[in-house]
Formats: C-alpha cells, sequence, structure tokens
C-alpha cells in the first residue's frame, strides 16, 4: 500500500461520514500510520459567540475522526473499529478564523485493540490545542459489510 | 456570554430555547434541554447530519462526545448560577453500546465542587435510562 491509496481510502471513508461532512472536515495528509485532517473555522461551531472560539465539542469530533481514521493507514486491510474510549486534555482555545488541524497515529496495535494519541494545533503558532488518546476495538474485517469495503478500497484490497 | 437577563429568564421559565440560542454549535448538533423540578434532561432529537458509521447507521461519536460535554457544560452553569460558560479542562469518554439513530438523551451529575474546578459526570442513553450508550467525565475550571 502506498501513500496515495492510504490517503484515497480514507478520503472515501470520511465522506461517508455525515457529521463530518456538516463540518466541513478533509484530508490534510496521509502516511504510513500517519494522518491529518483539518477542521475549517466555521460559525455553526462555536460554542461561544462574544469569543466566537470553537465549542470542545467541534474539536472532539475531529480528533475521534482522526483517531479512528489513522488506523486506515496503519493497516493493510480495511476494516471498521468501533471506539472503546477517548479522552481529549484541552490545553488552550483554538484561535478564531483559523482551521484546527489533528495529527493522529497508532501506538499499539494488537488482534483485539488498538491505541492511538492525537494531537490537535493550528499553524499559525503552531501550539496545541488538545490532546487525545483513544482506544478501538478490532472486530475484523469480515465484520464490514464487503459493499462499504468495496466502496473505502475502491474495489482494490 | 449569556446575559443575566436570559439566565435569569431560563431560571424561572425552565426554557432553554433563549440560552441555548446563544450557543451556534448546540443549534449545529440539535442540542435541547428540559427541566424537571430541579433535574435537567438533555435532548439530542434524531438529525441525518449527526451520524457516522453509515451500516449501522450510527450517530458520530464526536457528536455524542460534544452533546456530553455541552450538556455538562450547561448544568453546571445552571446550577452555579453562572453567567460564563465554563472551561473544559478535560473530558473521558467510555462508549458502551453504539448510538443508533434515535433520539439520545443525557443527565449530569455533580461529583466534586471545589473552589476553582468541578468535576462532573454525564450518562447518555437512547431507549433505556438502565443501558447507557456512553458514560463521561469532565474537568471544569471555574472563572470569575
Amino acid at each position: 500500500m502506498n501513500d496515495s491509496i492510504r490517503f484515497d481510502r480514507v478520503n472515501r471513508f470520511i465522506h461517508t461520514l455525515e457529521q463530518v461532512q456538516a463540518l466541513g472536515i478533509d484530508v490534510a495528509e496521509a502516511r504510513e500510520n500517519h494522518l491529518v485532517l483539518r477542521l475549517p473555522y466555521s460559525e455553526k461551531i462555536i460554542g461561544n459567540p462574544d469569543s466566537r472560539i470553537i465549542h470542545g465539542g467541534a474539536i472532539t469530533t475531529l480528533m475521534d475522526t482522526a483517531s479512528g481514521s489513522v488506523i486506515i493507514c496503519a493497516l493493510e486491510d480495511f476494516e471498521l473499529c468501533p471506539t472503546l474510549d477517548l479522552r481529549v486534555d484541552y490545553m488552550r482555545p483554538a484561535e478564531p478564523d483559523e482551521a484546527v488541524l489533528a495529527r493522529a497515529e497508532t501506538y499499539r496495535v494488537t488482534r483485539n485493540i488498538i491505541f492511538t494519541r492525537c494531537e490537535a494545533y493550528q499553524e499559525s503558532h503552531g501550539q496545541t490545542i488538545a490532546n487525545c488518546v483513544a482506544t478501538f476495538m478490532r472486530i475484523g474485517r469480515e465484520a464490514t459489510p464487503k459493499a462499504y469495503r468495496e466502496l473505502i478500497t475502491g474495489g482494490v484490497e | 456570554m449569556t446575559s443575566a437577563e436570559t439566565l435569569r429568564y431560563t431560571q424561572e421559565t425552565g426554557d432553554f430555547s433563549r440560552l441555548l440560542a446563544d450557543i451556534p454549535y448546540a443549534g449545529t448538533i440539535g442540542l435541547l434541554c428540559d427541566r424537571f423540578g430541579d433535574d435537567l434532561i438533555f435532548r439530542l432529537p434524531r438529525k441525518k447530519e449527526n451520524l457516522g458509521n453509515p451500516i449501522l447507521p450510527a450517530i458520530h461519536g464526536g457528536v455524542i462526545g460534544g452533546f456530553m460535554e455541552l450538556s455538562a457544560a450547561i448544568y453546571l452553569m445552571m446550577s452555579q448560577e453562572s453567567l460564563r460558560m465554563p472551561r473544559i479542562v478535560d473530558f473521558s469518554l467510555d462508549y458502551l453500546r453504539a448510538g443508533l439513530d434515535r433520539e439520545t438523551y443525557a443527565e449530569c451529575r455533580l461529583t466534586r465542587q471545589g473552589n476553582r474546578v468541578a468535576n462532573v459526570m454525564v450518562t447518555a442513553w437512547q431507549k433505556s435510562r438502565s443501558q447507557p450508550i456512553a458514560t463521561a467525565r469532565a474537568h471544569f475550571l471555574m472563572e470569575d
């Protein structure tokens, strides 16, 4: 598998997630065991209209998606892995009017469980907005319907 | 952020519509809140845009997280009679069951209130309160 296949798989995968499309999240970088997603700034994810700061919930969605999707960049075969748990530490509020990026990797892959970590940051200042660790359960390739697997892999497995 | 008038109105009437109208993210996911006596029940009606996994289909885990996180903040704001949205420090979420494409509910409990930091537990369910789809805990920093 090469990086362009990884990019395409993640891109196709996140396009099947309604909420991810609603927030306008897209793929910035995909390499082996490395994924960067971008959440654009928009009025609808503001938590506080006075400060215009993004609500933590949108950051959680970004990081959950990046952590779940980096698995596509870490495994040869596509398999859906449900999230078991997620912990987010908020370091500082995101600056308004600027996209938030989330960089994710897996740090341990076992037969049953995948451990991931993810950092949300902004390009202009490079500082961390939030850190996230998550665990995912492997339910196996066969638990994902073939038609959906083919949709994500483009029929090339 | 919330005006004193909106807070007073919400506390007097139990009508959260004005308070929620001030929070764009609440409208984006469709969060609602009802008061029963002193208890608050948060609601997330079915919404196509909130879905993640298209096969089940299931609500995006991030939306469940955002719903519980915002519920905890509003709950804390109401219990503190604070005009400011408390600042979240950390958030830890266990997904227990798939959040299916149906209405979701959440309730909060103040586990500990210190001078500067509060700990809130959140439980979310769909079919039955005895079968939660997720539990979470969060720390908030209280500012004045």
